[in-house]
């Protein structure tokens, strides 16, 4: 067994506490929530945040039982049209807004993603370039002596089709999801963790805050630094490591009390153990 | 058995209630099984109207959201899956079979007992645990043979552990059913242990070994997180032993928590499809029991 639980076996002991507690505001604490919050939400978007922002609803549900919060996806750009529009109160984009977007619209951001380029502590390479990484990602370098390592087949760990880390590196890099060549596929960060660490040929990306957290435990692994930017959570949330974005969500320039009663909560450190459990960088207001 | 709902029976008021409480009980059963199957169809039905033959002829496995940007075929995965349990039968059962003969008929009465205890326990390791074995301990030292290591060698050996002592305990038991008088016959005809086993014992014993390999492969094709873990999950059909595969369950454990729409949809598919194949797997075994027995009294 892995020696911290799980990120999926906390969801689930979260899940569990969710529902013990819908349990609890059906009946008893339900005269304690003042009756002004009503109505529906509809939030639409970016398929990176809508696990984050649907988690976060059902927890707002709860407290608020008179409201209901419905979570569509459709891409960040249908967000940020959706919002102004009306078809939405609120846009989920994993993007920052062009500028021909900016206009009449509220930004407001609920989390960071970042991604770091992870190898076995004795790997002797210790940076790699955007080139570099690209080739790797493609399969067309094959051998750690290419790249001034030790002579040894690179074996690139990808992760599993939909995760956030993904699609971030596939946009970062501008190489499309089919076009990546793995050798292997991890799911949860545990199991892309263990193989690098018991693999010096090994190479895999993973979230910032979670791999920072391993190696910080003693897990031999080591965090590549990226345009000579160094990977770590300040960094992150600094937004001066390239390898990030912004997890936004977007609202006409006046959002509703209701609207905005959702976001203020949505930023609060009172969900931030949802934002760590989806690996993401929770940021600090 | 004796009592048979056909036979002549005088049953109490006691009896009438247990029987009622009994069919209630059985009822619930069969339509949880009944809904499960329900679920599956209405959740999968997106998928299979949009995506129809795409499932089985698409290249690749890319899901998206949306049916026309992504691919969907399965076919790479199924392989995978049947794969992984034909290997891992193909080497859980011949070592069940020679450690439940073992137990029965050439063991010390206390090293059985031992062996026995052994095997259960063994039954009993849940199977995450011998998926992070397999992870830090049997990976690594295939990756030394040939890279990357998780594979599908890795894969038959774990979930062939993992089988081996179901099948073995059900074959014991079968070979123990082999009536006794049976074996006296034997003995007094001045067969030899190893002729009585091949003899009497294993021709005897056929259906039951039979119905512990089915039992063995539905528990094989079902297994998940083991697989995840030492498998290595590329979606292509394996052209070696040392290649990675992912399984359908596989699939299922790795993408459902991010998947959304059609892609959402293409995952019930492959439980749909796991649902077949394991009910292909018991009726295989209810047809292939009845020829056997039928056999039988055709010979007798």
């Amino acid at each position: 067994m892995p020696p911290r639980p799980s990120s999926r076996a906390s969801l689930c002991c979260g899940v569990l506490l969710l529902i013990a507690l819908t349990g609890c505001a059906g009946d008893r604490r339900q005269p304690k929530v003042e009756g002004d919050l009503n109505g529906n939400l509809q939030l639409t978007g970016s398929s990176t945040l809508a696990p984050l922002v649907s988690e976060i609803g059902k927890r707002f549900e709860t407290l608020h039982p008179q409201v209901r919060i419905d979570v569509q996806t459709g891409g960040s750009s249908r967000g940020i049209a959706d919002a102004t529009s009306g078809l939405a109160d609120i846009g989920m984009s994993s993007r920052g807004l062009k500028e021909s977007e900016q206009q009449g619209r509220t930004t407001w951001t609920l989390a960071k993603d970042g991604v770091a380029f992870i190898v076995q502590a004795e790997n002797p390479v210790l940076e790699l370039s955007r080139q570099q990484l690209r080739a790797i990602l493609t399969g067309q370098v094959n051998d750690w002596s290419e790249l001034g390592g030790r002579q040894g087949e690179i074996i690139f760990i990808n992760r599993a089709q939909g995760r956030s880390e993904l699609e971030l590196v596939s946009d970062f890099f501008d190489v499309p999801v089919k076009e990546m060549r793995a050798d292997l596929i991890a799911g949860e960060n545990q199991q892309g963790l263990k193989m690098v660490a018991n693999e010096p040929r090994a190479i895999t990306y993973m979230s910032v805050g979670a791999s920072e957290f391993e190696a910080s435990r003693g897990v031999p692994i080591r965090l590549l630094p990226l345009d000579g930017v160094e990977a770590s959570v300040a960094t992150v949330a600094a937004g001066s490591f390239p390898l990030s974005r912004p997890l936004l969500m977007v609202t006409a320039s006046q959002p509703t009390p209701l609207t905005k009663a959702f976001i203020d909560y949505a930023r609060s450190p009172e969900v931030h153990d949802l934002v760590r459990q989806l690996s993401y960088v929770p940021i600090t207001l | 058995m004796t009592w048979c709902a056909s036979c002549p029976m005088y049953p109490s008021p006691f009896d009438r209630r247990l029987g009622v409480l009994l069919r209630l009980i059985a009822a619930s059963t069969c339509s949880l099984l009944a809904l499960i199957v329900l679920f599956l169809l209405l959740r999968s039905w997106p998928a299979l109207e949009a995506l129809g033959g795409r499932l089985v002829t698409d290249a690749s496995w890319h899901p998206a959201p949306q049916a026309a940007a992504g691919s969907f075929g399965l076919w790479p995965m199924l392989v995978g899956s049947l794969a992984v349990t034909a290997g891992a039968l193909a080497l859980a059962l011949p070592t069940a079979l020679a450690s439940a003969i073992f137990c029965q008929f050439y063991a010390v009465a206390g090293l059985a007992t031992g062996y026995r205890r052994l095997v259960q326990l063994l039954a009993g390791i849940p199977s995450v645990v011998f998926g992070f074995w397999g992870l830090v301990t049997l990976t690594p030292r295939i990756a030394a043979i040939e890279p990357p290591g998780p594979s599908l060698l890795a894969g038959i050996l774990i979930v062939a552990l993992m089988i081996l002592p179901t099948i073995m305990l059900l074959v014991e038991a079968t070979l123990e059913a082999v009536p006794k008088d049976q074996l006296l016959a034997a003995a007094a005809l001045g067969m030899g242990r190893w002729t009585t086993v091949r003899q009497v014992v294993l021709p005897t014993a056929r259906q039951g070994i039979f119905s512990a390999s089915i039992l063995g492969a539905a528990r094989a094709i079902g297994e998940t997180m083991a697989v995840v873990m030492v498998c290595g999950n590329i979606v292509r059909t394996p052209d070696s032993l040392f290649a990675p595969v992912r399984t359908l369950t596989a699939n299922i454990a790795l993408e459902m928590g991010y998947a959304l729409d059609m892609h959402r949809a293409a995952l019930f598919v492959c439980g749909l499809v796991l649902l077949t194949v394991a009910l292909l797997l018991v009726v295989a075994n209810g047809v292939l029991l009845q020829r056997l027995s039928t056999g039988e009294t055709v010979r007798g």
